[in-house]
């Protein structure tokens, strides 16, 4: 129980707890105007929630439209398309993260809506691939054997090819997740805000300071999230 | 809940106006214009190839260099292990932006900034792989060769690397891809490569120039992908073969 | 109970018939044993049966009801079907996969309960042991038990089994195989029995049918399949040709010590003993001897239900015949045939009982010395 709580609450609390000791630090104590103006607490508020925002719209929209298309894919009757699309999953997601906002940048211009979009497209791959590689890797004589005691197919999918893919899907959504925090840092580049403007303007402004704080908001989202799904993970894999 | 759907639903139809003003703007459109532009700067883009491909390599070189020796090392060492690639997954899931931004205080701006984000960045998958590599070996054949009397350090060059080499070589190339993505954001700390165009393209709002720097990269990343895929698959047949003989 | 008509399938993309006009009759409480080499269309056959796969041609009735016009889902239901590479569901606990067609069907919770702590007991797993378990944490044999525990946990009247012993050591599955017939004998089921196994098939069997690419050589019962092969084939199968020539090189005495089961009981043995060693006996069958170890006769669980009598010897019936311990195993094999019984009783020159011969311990003999 105690372990429960450190595990769930505890260490993501101090994580949470140094990231924000670095903003009061950083905030009270500017070492010139420039800091002082461009790094205030509204400013830092203001990104955070664009950040979030980028993530949390694209992620769900990632999710839903990966695992469905994955079930989808995974039908017989769909299933020479899903092979062809895990091919082509693999080559898009070597494209890089940079090269796909940019080219979404020269397609739809500049702002937040573009960022999401491509931030969507983008975390659909793995998701998509590994909810479609999860069910497809489910054994045959098992769905032979539920079959043949009479479940119905859809049944079969949601009682036995679901849960057998589960942990796979998670592996899947916990790597679109990284992705995701990582690529909604470049985010600022297309216009589309987010902690990549601390970095950004720190950088132009040679601020150091600046340029930690987003630096250490960013990563500290990352490495929380990908903890966090990686100990639920642990979790749902308790029969194998 | 109906801020996302609201959001959800405005990013859907931005992206449906969008299509559509390619649709138009596709006449005489950006294509033309992006082939056009390769071919007038070819030059410059080779050059900003060539300075990616360097930056790649170069790291690759160092990064492998340790990222072999750090499994090798804690495949000996079991209850460091789990330390040591808890720190790499930490490493890897860090922003690359937020990355290179940690880096700029300590080396400023320049190609030795991203040299040292592109490490740290490529030490899990080939420290892990070359750790579990090693691990995974079947017991038997290590047992076997001690029997025979091979010291642990012919055991390691002989037997372990040899057999653990697919796994390594695999998380080589997770490394590589992962690399030429990085390396165009690190253009921004002012490492160079073909990054630098679609930077300079986005605030110049020059079009062909992103195209050009996009694909450019994306062509390395997947070239290094299918080079590193063949190689693999060469290696092993090869390999099958000697055993065969 | 189940009849096959000109059962045919062709696979797509296949020009050879998988299955090719099976004709086939299965009586009511029979276990209908399937056998012959890898790939012959055993399974394929049976997979018809719950229209897994459907037929290319051919007819399938279930008492006199035409399979082909039901709905698949309520036809399954109600049929028992274990699985030859038995299928469990990993992610499910042992009590959650034999509850699957209960929970299919919608019983009350409390009813589940019941019969599945019922079956599992019936197969031999204690339920408090092993409900909660996965079944990653289950050996070979404990997952064979659970894989025929969850097709028959609602008790269909008609069971598919594809090789449900096939993924176990001989020891375990020669224990599987008792066990199952006694529960057999109790239950009554219609059974398809599907292996490749001579032996098992003859262990098991009410009849044997015999299959040969994707058609059926011989359907007949295993005495009438070893004294009457029809065919080559057949003959190989049951091991003939290179082995049954051995049963007349070797004495009874040499392999009895080998053999021996369960001895006889004396005639003044009481209803509860004869009732254990019933259970015990691989035969369903046990020896009743007097005072002296001579011979008398045999009880069977028919007898012991029709007893007319306190003791053994009270309702025994007497044995057609017997062989002696110098005899050859062939004569034993013989006596067998002409009596219609699996086994034979041995006694020595004075009448003294010996052990028992039965048929799968000729075909080990004939196994070791091929
Ligand atoms: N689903 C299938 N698709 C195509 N061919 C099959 C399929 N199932 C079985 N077969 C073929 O049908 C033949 C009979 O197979 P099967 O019934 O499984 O044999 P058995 O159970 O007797 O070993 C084999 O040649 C096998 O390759
Ligand atoms: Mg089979």
């Amino acid at each position: 129980m105690l372990r429960t709580l450190w595990v769930w609450i505890g260490i993501p609390l101090i994580m949470i707890g140094i990231a924000s000791a670095i903003v009061i630090y950083s905030v009270n104590n500017p070492p010139d105007t420039i800091v002082a103006r461009m790094l205030t607490y509204e400013r830092i508020f203001r990104v955070i929630r664009e950040h979030m925002g980028l993530l949390l719209v694209s992620m769900i929209g990632a999710t839903i439209v990966g695992v469905a298309g994955g079930i989808m894919l995974s039908r017989p009757s769909l299933y020479r398309i899903g092979r062809v699309m895990e091919t082509l999953v693999n080559i898009g997601q070597t494209v890089p993260s940079l090269a796909v906002l940019a080219l979404f940048y020269t397609i739809l211009g500049l702002g937040f809506r573009v960022a999401v979009f491509a931030l969507f497209l983008y975390s659909i791959l793995p998701i998509l691939r590994n909810t479609f590689a999860g069910i497809d890797g489910v054994e045959h004589s098992i769905i032979e054997a539920a079959r043949g005691m009479g479940m119905r197919p859809l049944r079969v999918l949601t009682k036995i090819e679901l849960p057998i893919a589960f942990p796979i899907i998670v592996a899947g959504l916990r790597t679109a997740i990284v992705i995701n925090v990582g690529a909604a840092t470049l985010a600022t580049f297309i216009g589309g805000g987010g902690l990549g403007d601390l970095i950004v303007t720190g950088l132009s402004v040679h601020r150091d300071m600046i340029i930690v704080n987003g630096a250490v908001i960013a990563a500290i989202t990352a490495i929380l999230l990908d903890y966090l799904i990686g100990k639920a993970e642990e979790r749902v894999v308790r029969w194998s | 809940m109906d801020q996302l759907l609201g959001m959800a639903f405005d990013v859907f139809r931005a992206a449906g106006n969008g299509i559509e003003s390619i649709a138009q703007a596709g006449d005489r459109g950006i294509i033309a214009h992006t082939i056009d532009y390769i071919s007038r700067r070819s030059d410059l883009i080779l050059e900003l190839m060539l300075e990616h491909l360097w930056l790649v390599v170069l790291t690759l070189i160092i990064a492998v260099t340790i990222s072999v020796t750090v499994g090798i090392i804690i495949s000996y060492y079991e209850s460091f292990a789990q330390t040591v690639l808890g720190i790499c997954q930490v490493l890897m899931v860090i922003p690359s932006m937020a990355m290179l931004a940690f880096m700029v205080p300590l080396f400023g701006i320049g190609f030795t900034t991203g040299v040292v984000a592109l490490v740290l960045y490529s030490l899990l998958p080939v420290v892990r792989n070359t750790y579990t590599g090693i691990r995974e070996l079947d017991p038997a054949i290590v047992e076997a060769a001690k029997g025979m009397g091979m010291t642990e350090r012919r055991i390691l060059f002989k037997i372990k690397i040899p057999l653990a080499r697919p796994v390594i070589m695999a998380g080589v190339r997770t490394a590589a891809v992962m690399m030429i993505g990085i390396a165009a954001i690190a253009a921004y700390v002012g490492a160079g490569g073909l990054g630098e165009l679609i930077f300079s393209g986005i605030s110049r709002g020059h079009q062909p120039m992103i195209i050009a720097g996009a694909i450019g990269v994306s062509i390395i990343a997947i070239a290094f992908d299918y080079l590193f895929y063949y190689g693999e698959k060469r290696f092993s047949v090869e390999g099958s073969t000697r055993e065969g003989n | 109970m189940i009849k096959l008509e000109g059962l045919t399938k062709v696979f797509k993309g296949h020009n050879i018939p998988a299955v090719k006009d099976l004709n086939l009759e299965v009586n009511e409480g029979d276990v209908c044993v399937l056998v012959g080499p890898s790939g012959c269309g055993k399974t394929t056959t049976m997979k018809m049966i719950n229209r897994l796969y459907e037929p290319t041609g051919g007819k399938i009735y279930i008492r006199d009801e035409d399979v082909l016009q039901m709905d698949p889902i309520k036809l399954r239901l109600d049929i028992g079907y274990v699985i030859q590479e038995i299928g469990l569901f990993p992610h499910m606990t042992i009590y959650e996969n034999i509850a699957t067609v209960p929970n299919e069907k919608q019983w009350p919770k409390d009813q589940v309960k019941e019969k599945v702590d019922n079956v599992m007991s019936l197969v031999g797993l204690d339920p408090d042991v092993f409900k909660n378990r996965y079944p990653s944490a289950l050996s070979g044999g404990q997952r064979q038990r659970v894989g025929v525990a969850r097709a028959m946990v609602s008790d269909p009247s008609i069971m598919l089994m594809d090789e449900p012993f096939g993924a176990v050591d001989p020891i375990t599955r020669a224990r599987l195989q008792n066990e199952f017939l006694r529960i057999q004998e109790r239950m009554d089921k219609t059974i398809v029995f599907v292996t490749h196994d001579i032996d098992e098939a003859i262990k098991m069997s009410d009849t044997i049918a015999v299959m040969k690419e994707g058609q059926l050589v011989q359907h007949a019962t295993p005495s009438d399949l070893l004294s009457a092969p029809a065919d080559e084939f057949v003959s190989n199968l049951v091991g003939r040709n290179r082995s049954i020539k051995r049963l007349h090189l070797i004495r009874i005495s040499e392999i009895l010590e080998d053999v021996d089961r369960a001895p006889a009981i004396k005639d003044d043995t009481k209803e509860e003993e004869v009732k254990k060693r019933l259970d015990e006996s691989d035969l369903r069958t046990v020896i009743v001897v007097d005072r002296d170890n001579k011979l008398k006769g045999v009880v069977g669980v028919n007898d012991l239900k029709r007893k007319t009598g306190e003791v053994a010897g009270d309702y025994y019936q007497e044995v057609s015949d017997t062989v002696t311990d110098d005899a050859t195993l062939n004569d034993a094999l013989s006596v067998m045939l002409e009596i219609g019984e699996g086994y034979v009783a041995v006694v020595n020159e004075d009448e003294k009982y010996q052990g028992t011969i039965t048929l799968g311990d000729l075909l080990n003999v004939v196994r070791e010395e091929s």
